[in-house]
């Protein structure tokens, strides 16, 4: 099953991801931001790639700021 | 032993601030939002649980508007420091704090034009009379929402509903009254809130923070400092952004995990029932005052009108021989002199001498203000 990322500009963005993302059911497990997507040195949401849409837009429901959102290969 | 000096920092505090402390130190102690590790994680979890708990307790909509300090102080000098500019006209009351009004004393060297509207000699403020005050450059207004020395309630809602009306902003000092009384940013028209920790959240000293209301553009307002986020590492210009312009390098978060379960302290007691007790308890130090006739007591006489901070003097005796005794003799902590507030003690007529500062908390019993009344009336009838 691919994964996908999904980058927030802070990492007060990315915990209100997972726990609205979390609240909803799905399954997902925040972790470092892969070097080659970004040089930040926090953290970022690790997603189900086929859930990718239906997650996005109930983070922009919820007031999450996103950065983007990358298939993990 | 009675504690009386809440006002300054709230003692003692619950059980589960202390617990949520150790906790932090044993099981998690990591820096959050740096490294991507479990517990790097689990502090960052702390901390946002206690943006979105404040949010909560203040009624803020977007829990990252919170933005983290030391202090009430720091985040007055934030509002101010941030916002306004030299030619800016700024309104406060004569009942400021220091924290308020050194960094306005300060601003007006630079440029800022200041206006001190004057309040009654038990502290109490006009709405109206900051109105007067209101000219075209007028960009501010700033109150306390509880005087450090008095305890008189300044009408924030009429002032923040006066300040919408003429487009002005509406920084509000809440370091007295932060879970102590209800505090709404919508309701309350206010724009930028600053509240302390340490006092009536019942969290650590080195917590606090400012509420940036909707109303203000994060990008027109100045860090007071930059540095480190966690975000944007490759740049080397501050974040823009919310709430990591405003929080550079780490930040205290064993005090922030304490201050969350003391805010959660507070929502679980509530605010309202606290204020009851408080108020009860400051009834009765009041009513037992009134019979003591050597006692000269300031702000106001009915509880509505103020929370449960109260000053005094007693007839011959100075505030610092009033405090000395009360230690020495019966136990009773208490904090005298001018409480940094100059200002307030000109309006209420106690400068330089100051004032004897009794300020109650919600673990305060009403044993304890009979105690209290015990201990003045006989202070006041062997001195005089």
């Amino acid at each position: 099953m691919p994964y996908g990322v999904i980058l927030c500009p802070s990492t007060h963005h990315t915990i209100r991801a997972e726990k609205k993302v979390k609240e909803n059911g799905f399954s997902v497990k925040l972790i470092p931001v892969p070097r080659h997507l970004s040089s930040d040195c926090g953290i970022c949401l690790r997603i189900s790639w086929e859930q990718r849409e239906t997650i996005e837009s109930l983070l922009k429901k919820e007031g999450v700021k996103m950065e983007g959102v990358h298939l993990l290969e | 032993m009675i504690y009386f000096d809440n006002a300054a920092t709230s003692w003692p505090k619950p059980l589960e601030v202390k617990e949520a402390m150790v906790r932090f130190m044993e099981e998690i102690g990591a820096n959050p939002g740096r490294s991507g590790h479990l517990l790097s994680i689990e502090a960052a979890r702390i901390i946002y649980e206690t943006r979105e708990t404040l949010s909560t307790l203040f009624n803020v909509k977007d829990p990252s508007r919170i933005v983290f300090t030391q202090n009430a102080t720091e985040s007055i000098n934030l509002a101010l420091k941030g916002l306004l500019r030299p030619g800016d006209h700024v309104i406060t009351s004569s009942m400021e704090h220091n924290s308020v009004m050194r960094p306005l004393r300060d601003l007006e060297k630079k440029g800022v034009e200041l206006s001190v509207v004057p309040c009654s000699p038990k502290g109490e403020l006009d709405s109206r009379d900051i109105e007067k005050k209101i000219q075209s450059r007028t960009r501010m207004v700033v109150l306390n929402h509880a005087s450090n020395v008095t305890g008189t309630l300044l009408p924030v809602r009429e002032a923040g509903r006066m300040a919408r009306e003429h487009d002005l902003l509406f920084l509000v000092d809440a370091a007295q009254t932060a879970g102590a009384y209800p505090i709404d940013m919508e309701s309350d028209g206010i724009d930028l809130l600053a509240f302390t920790g340490h006092k009536s959240l019942y969290g650590p000293q080195g917590t606090g923070g400012l509420v940036i209301g909707e109303r203000i553009h994060e990008k027109e307002m100045v860090p007071l400092k930059q540095g480190g986020t966690g975000s944007r590492s490759e740049f080397e210009e501050q974040p823009d952004f919310l709430p990591d312009r405003f929080e550079s390098g780490t930040p205290n978060a064993v005090g922030i995990a304490g201050l969350l379960a003391g805010v959660r302290f507070v929502l679980k007691r509530g605010v309202e029932p606290i204020r009851r007790h408080e108020s009860h308890l400051i009834e009765k130090l009041i009513e037992g005052f009134k019979d003591i006739p050597q006692i000269t007591l300031y702000g106001p006489g009915e509880v509505k009108d103020r929370i449960a901070t109260l000053s005094f003097n007693i007839e011959h005796l100075s505030p610092s021989e009033v405090a000395s005794l009360l230690e020495e003799e019966f136990g009773i902590l208490c904090r005298p002199g001018l409480h940094c507030a100059p200002s307030a003690h000109r309006t209420i007529g106690t400068f330089s001498e100051g004032t004897v500062r009794f300020s109650l908390g919600y673990f305060n019993t009403i044993e304890e203000v009979h105690h209290a009344i015990d201990a003045i009336d006989h202070m006041a009838r062997s001195k005089n």
